[in-house]
């Protein structure tokens, strides 16, 4: 949790796409350059707005993947006919030039100073936060003990599997349990998965959960039913 | 300037008019809180209402279900973007509240506070005239623990930030405090038809 900072107005930015690489079966990653009036905090969020050629705009909000420090990447799933998300999916460029603000929100963050143990807890696209406060983690306080647990439909949705991956493999500090809900023998995460992160981690300092509604409300509460106290549990949900 | 290629997709003619800027129109009812669910136990529930420290008045909750109670039906707006129409709504209106408590409101602002520490402000003028209500009651049923239950604050004019969830009471304040968010760059009023969502907005 950071301090009230004294408010400022929120000004909106041109922001050009530089990149664009799919990160999951249905995820891509959008770097964008873009330079705030503010520093960006690892958890943190910015809104984006679309303008038609009639003036008619859409707006969404969508968390940073990125370190703070290491510019803006964003990624967003394509989710069925969302028309801010097609839009990403099937039209936008590398040169394309998109109106954002931010960065926006003081509660759902971690900084190297908060210390740990760290639990994060994801589901689905729900891990971007959580990413940028690991690839934060891995420069800034390495010798935090941090474990992510992500919870995705089958191994081609897990977003950066390779990174995760390779930062399980060679972080010492950092440690990865990937649950799969609908391969062979997939179950959704529940007292066992919890006790089992836990264990590992020891007792968090902080826990960090983000995805849909059904999912963080469930592991919210099988948090509290392992004893982790409430205060340490801050949560981000989208969508029903 | 338009975003090439972007189309969009347009609400109905309908649905245009009652959608405040920057809004669109969802069937589900997104839940936002800054942390885990909290268990509260209806034997240990208190509503109080103070002024600054002081407490004015409290209800247990069998005291607070035998107040009147008014229904109010219509649209809800976020400021993470989503609005939902016609959400019916049941509970004691803050005009009903100091009525009970036989109580003029103290001061011109106040801010309500949750169970789970969360807290916002609102001025006293945008919460009487039957403008809000602490609501306990959705869509005819008691309100779910994940959407504030047993009672929340309602006040559907303003971003639904400052519809307070697990409302444990109103403390009225001389001045106009910031509460959590307002006090993280969200704008101290919130009226989203002015798409107050940030400070300086």
């Amino acid at each position: 949790m950071i301090e009230p900072a004294p408010a400022r107005p929120l000004p909106w930015h041109e922001a050009r796409i530089v990149s664009i690489t799919p990160v999951a079966r249905r995820v891509k990653a959008f770097r964008l350059a873009v330079s705030f009036d503010r520093p960006v905090l690892a958890g943190q969020h910015v809104e984006l707005r679309l303008t038609a050629p009639d003036g008619y705009q859409a707006r969404r909000s969508y968390s940073i993947a990125s370190a703070p420090g290491d510019g803006v990447e964003l990624m967003i799933e394509s989710v069925g006919d969302g028309e801010v998300s097609v839009f990403f999916d099937t039209v936008a460029e590398v040169g394309d030039v998109i109106a954002l603000r931010g960065p926006i929100g003081g509660s759902f963050v971690w900084q190297a100073a908060d210390d740990g143990p760290v639990l994060l807890v994801g589901g689905g696209s729900g891990v971007v936060p959580l990413l940028s406060m690991l690839r934060h983690r891995a420069v800034a306080a390495p010798d935090v003990p941090a474990l992510l647990l992500y919870s995705v439909a089958t191994a081609d949705d897990v977003i950066v599997a390779d990174e995760l991956t390779a930062r399980a493999r060679s972080e010492p500090g950092f440690d990865l349990i990937v649950n799969l809900t609908r391969d062979d023998t997939g179950r959704r995460v529940d007292a066992t998965t919890v006790e089992r992160a836990l264990s590992r981690l020891g007792a968090p300092r902080h826990a960090f959960l983000c995805g849909s509604n059904a999912f963080v409300e469930a592991v919210a509460n099988l948090l509290l039913d392992a004893g982790v106290p409430p205060g340490v549990i801050r949560t981000e949900r989208f969508g029903a | 300037m338009a975003t090439r290629g972007f189309t969009g997709r347009r609400p109905g003619d309908e649905a245009a008019a009652r959608l405040p800027p920057g809004q669109y129109l969802t069937q589900d009812f997104p839940v936002l809180q800054i942390g885990a669910t909290p268990r509260i136990n209806p034997d240990g529930w208190r509503f109080t209402l103070r002024e600054g420290s002081r407490p004015l008045k409290s209800w247990t909750w069998p005291e607070f279900e035998a107040l009147p109670r008014s229904p109010w039906t219509g649209d809800i707006h976020c400021v993470t973007k989503w609005s939902k129409f016609d959400t019916a709504w049941e509970g004691v209106t803050i005009d009903d509240l100091l009525a009970d408590a036989g109580l003029a409101a103290p001061t011109p602002f106040l801010l309500a506070e949750g169970y789970d520490d969360y807290t916002t402000n609102v001025p006293v003028a945008d919460l009487t005239g039957g403008k809000a209500m602490v609501a306990t009651r959705y869509d005819g049923r008691p309100i779910t623990p994940d959407h504030g239950g047993p009672a929340r604050l309602l006040v559907p004019h303003l971003y639904f930030w400052k519809s307070a969830k697990w409302l444990k009471g109103l403390r009225f304040t001389r001045a106009d405090e910031g509460g959590f968010w307002e006090l993280r760059g969200y704008h101290m009023y919130g009226d989203p038809w002015r798409e107050q969502r940030f400070t300086g907005d």
